[in-house]
């Protein structure tokens, strides 16, 4: 199975558009740093054709330690979520139907 | 935030690479993104998080205007998890930052 890092990415931009290696790893690492900084602000990410990271506030809920079963509250706290676009979503399911053909 | 926003901010943090390659750039990236979980693979960005598909079997459901059953072949869904860096950030902002709901 395929998995995609940052130094894949830079390549590809070195290989297909013609970056330097430089000024691909400083981009890659800039987009990224660019979406935690605005979800660190409070604002959602919309990134179209691909998703919108979505940001949540939850209250305190009662927990348990599952090994313990000992009862403790888990604090209120924000947190982010990912909602795939449509063409996302649909790209991902006919890999899934290819995947069951098989 | 937008996909449009993180290209103007880039292109005025990086000014010597133009706005049409940092286009270019950002929009290859979601591109290898999209395409690597279209096709079952993996994304792992340190301090960002990771991208995975998630199964959903087979089920019968319901056509809900005509109440008639039908069989729903299985899937699969993108899923995000984010990495502890923007977990924490985005939890240590929640009594600094509202959440902006545009």
């Amino acid at each position: 199975m395929v998995t995609l890092t940052k130094a894949e990415m830079v390549e590809q931009l070195f290989e297909q558009l013609g970056l330097n290696k430089r000024e691909a790893k400083d981009l890659v690492e800039m987009f990224f740093e660019e979406i935690r900084t605005a979800l660190g602000k409070g604002q959602h990410v919309k990134l179209s054709g691909f998703g919108n990271f979505m940001l949540r506030d939850k209250t305190q809920r009662p927990g348990r330690n599952p090994k313990t079963g000992e009862e403790i509250p888990v604090d209120a706290r924000r947190v982010v979520t990912f909602r795939p676009g449509q063409k996302l979503k649909q790209r991902v399911e006919i890999y899934a139907g290819n995947a069951t053909a098989q | 935030m937008t996909k449009s926003e993180i290209i103007d901010i880039l292109s005025r943090k990086q000014s010597h690479l133009g706005s049409k390659d940092v286009e270019l750039s950002i929009k290859l990236l979601l591109e290898m993104m999209s395409e690597t979980l279209s096709e079952g693979g993996r994304i792992e960005i340190r301090g960002f998080g990771s991208f995975s598909l998630h199964h959903r079997t087979a089920r019968k459901g319901r056509n809900p205007k005509t109440g008639e059953q039908v069989s729903l072949a299985p899937k699969c869904v993108p899923h995000f998890k984010p990495g502890k860096e923007l977990r924490e950030r985005v939890n240590e902002s929640r009594v600094s930052y509202p959440i902006q709901e545009e």
